[in-house]
């Protein structure tokens, strides 16, 4: 079965959006809060038919879902823990029954077990770099057949400022998003002649609730001297996502106030 | 969907895929190299999925290596789809 992608969009074709938005949709993983829930909405108004993935948090799915129909979008929520293979598969034929083929992927989810590396305990490690890499390269290997087949298709990855530089106790987690990051490169390159985008947005402290036990005075070490807001992260996603943004494959782009400069 | 098909349709069906990544359709013969089209792994890949959706072949990596033609590509799926 082939996708093509048509020219026709109208509501998508505004800033940020994409004339794909009518011939398929954006899944995004762990959206029921955070940035996330902020991501299923930015591409919700930008003309996508979103499904809001979630693991167990419904109330929070049901708000996201709300949110973008609010606006004027479409949503399905989709219960799966990207742990989980086979109900991942699930969550993505249902949105594809509903909304036809995901040609935008984010891979949000996320979970931390912080501890120094001398403690960390083998299912510690293991749960953290199956969730944070190995659903995204999962999912991303499953999306990719539809999207190289439509000739579009936007995979963009959530890593972390934490990986590309050290951040003591999360041995596990920086680790998974370093990989997040290696596989956005290397997966680029791969799809990148079939109009298939990949990349990462890595944010620096931003305030959500997987954050909130974060010290405040980690803000001093901001140059921006604030936290960043789930609204800063999705607007680059969104980006990322659209027509605007075709030229733009295999890159990290930081949302950290400054951070990594 | 898996359909069965008999091999002038499968060899028509694997030229019009192979066409669709590039090379004029014109060149696209059973004695032509995967080679001398410029036919890469990606593009096997995609025919893997293609044939796969088509006929309910489903082809592995060690499969497709053993592919050197056009013919070689045609030949595997009517064998397989028989």
């Amino acid at each position: 079965m082939g996708v093509g992608v048509s020219a026709t969009a109208a509501q998508g074709a505004a800033f940020g959006g994409s004339v794909a938005t009518d011939q398929g949709c954006a899944f995004v993983t762990g959206a029921s809060r955070g940035i996330g829930a902020a991501v299923a909405d930015a591409l919700g108004r930008a003309g996508w038919p979103v499904a809001v993935n979630y693991a167990r948090d419904e109330s929070g799915a049901r708000d996201t879902v709300s949110a973008v129909e609010d606006a004027g979008g479409r949503a399905l929520a989709v219960q799966a823990d990207v742990s989980d293979s086979a109900a991942t598969e699930e969550a993505l034929a249902r949105a594809e029954d509903r909304f036809g083929p995901v040609l935008v992927l984010v891979n949000n989810a996320g979970v931390r077990a912080d501890g120094l590396l001398l403690n960390l305990p083998d299912e510690d490690w293991a749960r953290v770099l199956e969730v944070n890499l190995t659903a995204a390269f999962r999912l991303t290997r499953r999306a990719l057949r539809q999207m190289i087949r439509a000739r579009f298709g936007r995979v963009i990855n959530v890593a972390s400022v934490v990986g590309p530089r050290a951040n003591a106790g999360q041995a596990n987690y920086a680790a998974a998003k370093a990989g997040l990051i290696g596989l956005t490169r290397t997966t680029a390159v791969e799809v990148a002649r079939r109009g298939v985008t990949v990349n990462a947005v890595a944010p620096g402290f931003v305030a959500t609730s997987m954050t909130e036990d974060v010290p405040e005075d980690v803000l001093g070490s901001i140059p921006a001297r604030r936290p960043g807001s789930p609204d800063d992260v999705a607007a680059c996603v969104r980006f990322l996502a659209s027509d605007e943004a075709s030229y733009v494959t295999g890159t990290t782009l930081y949302v950290d106030g400054g951070m990594s400069a | 969907m898996a359909t069965t098909a008999t091999p002038d349709q499968v060899e028509t069906k694997v030229f019009d895929a192979i066409a669709s990544f590039g090379p004029d359709r014109s060149e696209v013969t059973r004695e032509a190299t995967l080679e001398s089209l410029d036919i890469d792994s990606l593009d096997l890949a995609e025919l893997s999925q293609i044939i796969e959706e088509e006929y309910g072949v489903s082809l592995k990596g060690s499969d497709v290596a053993e592919i050197k033609t056009v013919g070689d590509a045609v030949d595997l799926v009517v064998s397989r789809a028989a």
